[in-house]
């Protein structure tokens, strides 16, 4: 007797909460809570927010489903939170998940200003956070840390996939028009690289206002045709509202017409939607997961359309896969203890719904995974409501992400 | 110099719209006394309205460009009634309130029926081309948001100046309780002149639905400016509030075209030039000093 106990309490005081059998005593509360913490009001509500937790939700369904009586517990719930795209909502909001709502896992959280602080408290809590709202490598970058991991997509990915590909298919001379903030400036100087790489010129940029409060870009789009040389391709880095902005107007000045192409930073699906098809024919993107790329996705996002009544974004798609595959790393460590599931994570190759050879890097958390360039199609290829676009070509995992970076210790 | 003269045409449009603002503001505050807050949200009104109604009944943009002001200044004259004029007599502080929260109540309405994605609003067909002026080109869509902005203030200039309603308005503009004293009935023009403003905004947001971004906060982001253009214009004047808008507008695009690699400066050039107006002629350009009270 006194033996069986001595070797438990060795087993626990080595392991740091390593994979445990028997009992279901191992989860904190006898539970696992999921948060879902986003901009549920905003901008970027609509590509992400409260539909996000409806595709967490599904996640949990599906869990269940799966691993039936053996599942490590079936009191699986989840927390929401809106932190309006501040940084500072976000800090005390992810603070009272970890610490008075019990959560085990912080998911999504747009806006990079608002993830960078959230990764802090992460990172103070040893509470587990999966980012994939914000685009900044800094999470994998110099704020990396062991509780934090980067899903769906970053500004590198963006620029290396629409930068590379345009400039070696449409033209080498670029004009780039950003948001002048930290996440344009990031977009522009990603670019500007991934450009220079594969041979184009950035013949001129110009940082435009942001937030730009007059709504016009008229003087930018006037001054792309007479630049000398001429850039071929117009390079957009505005997002969301103020994206439709110089969309609409690059087709009002007729910049197609006059030979600059257009090539858009970030884009979401719901960007298209706003648009119309036809606004955007024919421009490239770099997308993390299209709903109608093969028969997997499209049976999830008619799931999902039942759900919420309309098509998923990669946003969506991806805070599903996060949540599943965390739930899975508590089910392999039996154990909601942070650095156990860590320990399940690091190096995990996983092929899912959102990732396609997908591998959970040990290096710096980067989640990375197929990545697909894409084009709008013109409304008369458009067969189906939300069928908006045309997958040109599949980016292969390791390509698609940077390698880890010397900045990041974990 | 084509560029130059296609920045100041593309000033000129931003200016138009400004103008319809301001002018709209301006007649309001003229006759009740009242900075209406509530401005934006009633040209993002006129941009949704216009979108709804091509959405799900197929109205096209010239039909939403007549259904929706009239809307819009029936709205105005509702709200006037029920609420505003209820305020009137008090501090001005009680109706910058009430307006400030109409924002955020119609605001809110749209936001919790159509999200905050902006909605698509394609420029109408016979509009969509662009017209030659020999030494450039420019879409014929700003050329009749233009042309059709310089007729409408020169409309409005007209009805205020030569016909009995307009010198009624002014005179109850300019001196109330004067014009009372002569036994005309001020009151009875303050509904119709709310409604008035209201539909110029909801006129200016079905003239900016083909070429801004239609959503909720549309007009949040546009209201800034347009009070600064009423403040350097001189507040509750007519004819200051256009001219300030046009001249707003140009002073924009110039700063956007030719200070672009000084964002700081192009961002705040409007503000800029408020500032040194207010210093120069603390009413604004047209304005007139009220008489200490």
């Amino acid at each position: 007797m006194a033996a069986a106990s001595a070797a438990a309490l060795l087993v626990a005081g080595c392991g740091g909460g390593g994979p445990q059998s028997g009992g279901d005593s191992k989860l904190t509360g006898d539970k696992i809570v999921l948060g879902v913490l986003n901009d549920q009001s905003g901008a970027y509500s609509e590509l992400s927010g409260r539909n996000s937790v409806k595709a967490v939700e599904m996640a949990i369904a599906d869990f269940k489903a799966e691993h039936g009586d053996d599942a490590v517990t079936k009191d699986i719930t989840v927390e929401t939170a809106d932190h309006q795209n501040k940084p500072d909502v976000a800090n005390s909001k992810a603070q009272e998940m970890y610490d008075r709502k019990g959560v085990d896992a912080i998911l999504d959280v747009p806006t990079s200003s608002a993830a960078l602080k959230v990764a802090d408290v992460a990172k103070e809590k040893k509470k587990l956070y999966f980012n994939i709202g914000a685009a900044t490598t800094d999470l994998t970058g110099k704020s990396c840390n062991r509780y934090t991991f980067h899903y769906a997509y970053d500004t590198y990915m963006l620029a290396h996939g629409t930068g590379t590909v345009t400039t070696e298919q449409v033209g080498k001379n670029w004009y780039i028009l950003y948001p002048n903030y930290a996440f344009g400036q990031d977009m522009e100087k990603s670019f500007s690289t991934a450009i220079a790489a594969a041979g184009g010129t950035v013949v001129g940029k110009d940082g435009a206002p942001f937030p730009n409060t007059s709504g016009d870009y008229s003087s930018f789009l006037l001054k792309a045709p007479t630049l000398n040389p001429k850039p071929q391709v117009l390079g957009t880095m505005q997002a969301g509202a103020e994206l439709v902005n110089v969309v609409k107007q690059y087709n009002e000045f007729k910049l197609r017409e006059k030979g600059v192409g257009l090539a858009v930073g970030l884009m979401f699906i719901t960007d298209i939607h706003s648009l119309t098809p036809d606004a955007l024919a024919g421009t490239t993107y770099t997308d993390a997961w299209y709903w109608n790329f093969d028969q997997q996705n499209r049976e999830w996002a008619d799931r999902f359309q039942k759900e919420t009544g309309t098509r998923p974004s990669f946003a969506h798609a991806a805070n599903y896969s996060a949540a599943m595959q965390y739930l899975e790393a508590v089910q392999a460590a039996g154990t909601d203890d942070a650095d156990a599931v860590v320990k399940q994570l690091e190096g995990k190759e996983v092929n899912d719904l959102f990732l396609r050879n997908g591998k959970i890097r040990a290096e710096d958390h980067r989640v990375v995974h197929d990545a697909y360039l894409a084009q709008v199609k013109p409304q008369a290829e458009v067969k189906e409501p939300w069928d908006y676009v045309k997958v040109l070509k599949t980016i292969p995992a390791a390509e698609a992400f940077r390698a880890p970076s010397a900045d990041c210790k974990l | 110099m084509s560029g130059f003269l296609q920045n100041t045409f593309n000033g000129l449009v931003g200016g138009a719209f400004y103008a319809l603002l301001a002018l709209g503001l301006a007649v309001i505050f003229g006759m009740l006394r009242v900075v209406n807050f509530a401005h934006g949200a009633f040209y993002m009104l006129g941009a949704f309205g216009a979108y709804v109604l091509l959405a799900e009944a197929g109205v096209p943009f010239w039909a939403a460009l007549v259904i929706m002001p009239l809307a819009l200044g029936l709205l105005g004259m509702v709200l006037e009634r029920a609420v505003i004029h209820r305020l009137t007599r008090l501090d001005p502080l009680y109706n910058f309130l009430l307006t400030f929260g109409l924002t955020l109540i119609l605001q809110d309405l749209v936001k919790s029926r159509y999200g905050v994605q902006s909605s698509p609003y394609a420029t109408p067909a016979e509009l969509s081309g662009t017209v030659d002026f020999g030494l450039f080109d420019f879409p014929t869509y700003r050329v009749f948001i233009l042309g059709f902005t310089v007729l409408l203030c020169v409309a409005v200039w007209w009805v205020l100046g030569r016909t009995r309603i307009g010198m009624v308005v002014r005179a109850a503009t300019e001196r109330p309780e004067l014009t009372r004293a002569f036994g005309i009935d001020v009151g009875r023009w303050v509904t119709p002149v709310f409604g008035f403003g209201i539909a110029l905004a909801g006129l200016a947001g079905v003239l900016a639905a083909p070429m801004r971004a239609v959503n909720p906060l549309m007009g949040a982001d546009l209201i800034i400016v347009v009070f600064a253009v009423v403040v350097i214009g001189g507040l509750g004047s007519i004819f200051g509030s256009v001219a300030a808008g046009f001249g707003i507008g140009l002073v924009q695009a110039w700063g956007e075209a030719y200070l672009s690699d000084y964002p700081l400066v192009s961002q705040t050039v409007v503000f800029v030039v408020m500032a040194a107006v207010l210093l120069w002629r603390p009413a604004g350009l047209f304005g007139r000093e009220e008489a200490p009270a």
